[in-house]
């Protein structure tokens, strides 16, 4: 795919231009903190931000969604009809999106869409959505991108990766939509020889990541000796039981789904879920099949680490952005985990010890 | 403080080889800077893990609801102001329990040392009243007294309230302090302010339910917000029911919370959810002369009956 280039002169000219066929959303700075959202008349995404606290993963998939309204009105003939909720599917496009939150953007999709199931919401979302990446030449020391299947110039999910190169941006243009976005912007599509820059940036971006995981022994881990392994106390000991690993992470995708009603007018809505709550799989019976910390905590690890990595031999679920590292209140360490969970010998090296 | 982490692991030792505890729990190093994680240790050889310094915000009080084991736990003054609020409501017996008094100098506020800096901080150190910060750009010192959580700022009750051990000399204690400041600027606004105030302050939750999870107070076997029969507030990120939480909860903690700041410090976003709490403990200070779990000797304002009750209805 080409690479071109434009000056940063004419990054807000080109913005302009974009305004006008698309949404805008990009990363902003509030109190200190950035977050992902819909830019307003000449309001620009803020480029300094080394992340945004919560990841991109609520642009497609919003953490409340309305899917259905309906009247309990029986004076109206279409009471109880379920009616779509209307809602925005206009072209939009992220800007500045971590590489870490686009590759896993495209880890979210395997579960919305599958062979038996396409979730409306989340493909019309994701089709409406140009996903335009800033390669990440200060990653943090929480992050461990290259050893999750992920980098700082990592490209899948992306229609566009965008490289700061002082007065101008270099862009590598990766599917039809990132050329439609960098011809609407009015920039120059001529293609430039900016291979071996970019390459060498990559490096150096990579050189930077401090913090490495080790996966190589998940896949052939027997799973019940992972699940019994006398790891977990130590490990869930802390837990207090939040929601905020799975919130804030860009691959879990778990939501709840709700009817609320005021007065005679009802709503159907899906929220995120958290299967670090309590109630997350608690029967009709009342019955909780994982009514211990230690299960949970176990079971979002085993997903992240061994469930997904056995079902869909695409890695582990997780990119490595570091934030459920960086913002879990009691300091448990996916890091931490992912290496015990790694070390720990397989069934068929106990035996033959034996 | 991080002086006292030596006296910490004898302590600790020496109660599980004697015996004396089946489990200490405590605090092991962190991962990231600014951060400890609370930790269990069952065997003497471990102890060396325990560590202690300005980043044991977390209230360990939290961890020790219904437990049955015989245990010694770590406690500055807030926790034990919880462990005692925990005897007394039958969430643990006193009898069970060696606490280990950690007198506290207060602890660093991490989100507020974060946004000082543009740079990643790498590196927090501490020496002496000192916080030592190394990062992407900058290598500087700064004075602890001016990093201090707000709640350890304005903390009153530095030592343990109850004790076995001690893991260094008794502190002393801050005098002269405002503790109300922001609650009287707050009653002083108009009915519109507050909403306006509230709605600011609120509107980054992301209902993770840190708050609730990492406060010692909350441990009810399920939560209101977790009800489905009745359903007592909505789950979405509808407005109205994001203050129905946090008022609801933070009813549920009066004449309970101790300033302890373990609900602010989790927050995954930041909210000072404390100006609900603290308007409750100023009201119980007011009406009822009651700071909570100061003694294992009387009952909390709203578990008991006064005949000087200050509110008419009850009489």
């Amino acid at each position: 795919m080409p690479i071109v280039k434009f000056e940063k002169q004419n990054w807000e000219t080109g913005l302009n231009k974009l305004r006008r066929a698309y949404r805008l959303c990009g990363p902003v700075e509030d109190k200190g903190f950035h977050y992902f959202k819909d830019l307003g008349e000449a309001e620009l995404p803020d480029f300094g931000c080394l992340n945004t606290r919560l990841s991109a993963k609520g642009i497609v998939y919003p953490q409340s969604e309305d899917m259905f309204e309906y009247s309990l009105d029986e004076t109206l003939d279409d009471h109880h009809v379920m009616k779509d909720v209307q809602k925005d599917y206009s072209p939009r496009i992220v800007l500045g999106i971590r590489p870490c939150d686009a590759k896993a953007v495209k880890l979210v999709k395997l579960n919305f869409d599958t062979a038996d199931y396409k979730d409306p919401y989340w493909l019309r979302a994701w089709e409406a959505t140009t996903f335009v990446g800033l390669a990440c030449d200060n990653p943090c020391s929480a992050c461990f991108c290259t050893t999750a299947g992920c980098g700082p110039y990592h490209e899948e999910g992306l229609d566009v990766l965008l490289v700061d190169n002082d007065d101008h941006y270099m862009a590598r243009v990766l599917t039809e939509k990132g050329i439609r976005f960098i011809e609407t912007a009015g920039w120059d599509t001529t293609g430039v020889d900016g291979a071996s820059l970019i390459e060498e940036r990559r490096a150096a971006a990579e050189a930077k990541i401090v913090s490495h995981v080790s996966t190589d022994r998940l896949r052939g881990a027997d799973t019940m000796t992972l699940h019994a392994a006398g790891i977990w106390e130590d490990i869930s000991f802390s837990c207090i039981n939040c929601g905020t690993c799975t919130f804030v992470c860009p691959t879990c995708w778990c939501f709840d789904i709700q009817d609320e009603v005021h007065g005679k007018q009802g709503k159907r809505t899906r929220n995120w879920d958290s299967c670090m709550f309590p109630i997350f799989t608690v029967h009709t019976t009342g019955h909780n099949p994982r009514g211990s910390q230690l299960q949970r905590v176990r079971q979002r690890f085993m997903h992240k680490l061994k469930y997904f990595v056995d079902k869909y031999d695409q890695g582990i679920m997780c990119v490595g952005c570091g934030r459920c590292v960086s913002q879990c209140p009691v300091n448990i360490d996916i890091r931490r985990v992912c290496e015990l969970m790694n070390d720990l010998p397989a069934p068929d090296a106990c035996a033959a010890q034996e | 403080m991080s002086e006292y982490t030596e006296s910490i692991r004898e302590i600790a030792k020496r109660l599980l080889e004697t015996c004396s505890v089946e489990m200490i729990i405590g605090f092991r190093k962190g991962t990231v800077p600014m951060m400890n994680e609370p930790h269990v240790i069952r065997n003497a050889r471990d102890t060396g893990d325990l560590v202690w310094d300005s980043n044991c915000g977390i209230n360990l009080a939290n961890y020790l609801t219904d437990r049955k084991e015989n245990i010694g736990i770590l406690a500055k003054g807030c926790d034990s102001r919880n462990i005692v609020t925990h005897i007394l409501e039958n969430k643990i017996k006193r009898e069970q329990l060696v606490i280990i008094g950690v007198p506290c100098k207060g602890m660093i506020d991490k989100r507020k040392i974060t946004r000082m800096f543009n740079g990643e901080i790498l590196e927090v150190l501490e020496d002496n009243g000192q916080i030592l910060i190394r990062g992407n750009g900058f290598d500087t010192r700064l004075d602890k007294a001016d990093v201090l959580q707000e709640n350890c700022a304005l903390c009153t009750h530095r030592n343990p309230v109850i004790y076995d051990e001690l893991a260094a000399e008794l502190v002393g204690e801050q005098e002269d302090i405002d503790r109300y400041e922001d609650v009287r600027k707050l009653e002083a606004m108009t009915t519109e302010e507050k909403w306006a105030y509230f709605d600011d302050l609120l509107k980054e939750c992301i209902r993770c339910y840190a708050c609730k999870n990492a406060c010692p107070l909350c441990y009810c076997p399920t939560c209101f917000v977790d009800e489905s029969k009745p359903q007592w507030v909505g789950k979405s990120q509808d407005a109205i029911d994001i203050r129905t939480f946090h008022f609801l909860r933070a009813f549920h903690c009066a004449g309970r919370c101790t300033d302890c700041g373990a609900c602010q410090r989790a927050c995954p976003v930041g909210i000072n959810m404390r100006v609900f709490t603290k308007k409750l403990e100023k009201d119980c200070l007011d009406l009822f002369d009651w700071e909570a779990g100061m003694s294992l000797e009387s009952r909390p304002p709203l578990d008991v009956y006064r005949p000087d009750d200050p509110d008419k209805f009850i009489k």
